[in-house]
């Protein structure tokens, strides 16, 4: 017991430094042109890396997953909103889980 | 009054997808955590203190299999340096002369969905907004964790399987529009996209870590973006 909960203390804080260092030390603008364009790009960037390839290992077969991917890019480029787009994902998912 | 704060109350309108979305992911970490013997307590203790999914994924599927205490806090904290990146480009995105303790509470709720969220807003985000945003994920991370934990029983597997893809989902959701409307958003995003790729199938590149992956096609596509889209309006 006391083993995991250490464990679970040391998770914490690993988790947390990340997080915590950067957005503590930075607490003035930068105003370099080149950082400002730099991190104006990373929620796109991180986000596109974290998505593909994970999303095709996300439904435990490649085709479901497939057809989710599909139906949540047609629906996004059309700009609904999060949470149809994340529904309707599942909803294709399940339905070509069931039908092929 | 942090509550009555009008950007609060937008923050919190903005985090119900999230929240809803991470009910399921945390039901699969709370049924995890249990069936390889972890109390369902402390299941609960490691979503509120942790909030992240892949993290405390890995480091609890450790702790289940007796790996020594470092090697549990080295995977764990490689898996999250992305943060690193993303508490970076919210610092520069927070209301200028935020405090350090509010800067140190918010810096807690940077998980991937909403930090995503925070980032993506047209505007400065202030100390409230990002309260406001962090609240109901939160909970709903906890609350996922807890039925998972006490109810303790598969939910079918066509469904389990289909929630999969729901964070995902969400994901493309948030980076498409944008995409859609630069070119150069689109650029850095294939970037990205392709580099991760390589990452999970090329040969020997595959062995490298998603930790890593992610941080390495992350930097290599925002440097690209920096380099060849340098921004107007900075």
């Amino acid at each position: 017991m006391y083993r995991i909960l250490t464990a679970v203390l040391l998770m914490a804080l690993v988790t947390y430094i990340p997080r915590a260092l950067p957005m503590t030390f930075f607490k003035k603008r930068l105003t370099s042109r080149f950082i400002r364009s730099f991190l104006y790009y990373v929620p796109y960037a991180a986000l596109g890396a974290m998505t593909f390839p994970a999303i095709l290992y996300s439904t435990g077969d490649l085709t479901s997953a497939l057809f989710g991917m599909v139906v949540a890019l047609v629906l996004a480029f059309y700009e609904k909103g999060l949470l149809i787009v994340a529904l309707s994902a599942i909803a294709a998912v399940f339905l070509s889980q069931i039908l092929l | 009054m942090l509550f009555r704060d009008p950007d609060f109350k937008y923050g919190l309108k903005k985090g119900i997808p999230i929240a809803l979305g991470y009910i399921p992911v945390a039901f699969t970490f709370g049924l995890l955590a249990v069936s390889g013997g972890i109390p369902p307590s402390i299941a609960v203790l490691i979503s509120l203190t942790n909030l992240t999914s892949a993290g405390q994924f890995a480091g609890t599927k450790l702790i289940i299999a007796g790996v020594p205490l470092f090697e549990i806090a080295l995977t764990t904290f490689v898996i999250n340096i992305r943060y690193l990146l993303m508490s970076f480009a919210l610092s520069q995105k927070l209301v200028p002369n935020t405090s350090l303790l509010k800067r140190a509470l918010i810096s807690f709720g940077i998980t991937d969905e909403i930090f995503a969220l925070a980032a993506l807003e047209k505007e400065d985000t202030s100390f409230s907004f990002i309260m406001g945003l962090l609240c109901l994920p939160y909970w709903g991370w906890a609350l996922g964790t807890a039925l998972g934990a006490v109810i303790c029983s598969v939910l079918p597997e066509l469904v389990q399987n289909a929630m999969g893809i729901a964070l995902y989902a969400m994901f493309i959701a948030l980076v498409v529009p944008g995409s859609k409307k630069s070119r150069a958003v689109l650029a850095v995003v294939a970037i990205a996209v392709t580099i991760s790729s390589l990452f999970t199938w090329a040969p020997w590149l595959e062995q490298v870590s998603a930790g890593w992956s992610t941080i390495i096609a992350t930097l290599a596509a925002c440097l690209a973006g920096a380099i060849f889209f340098p921004r107007e309006e900075v």
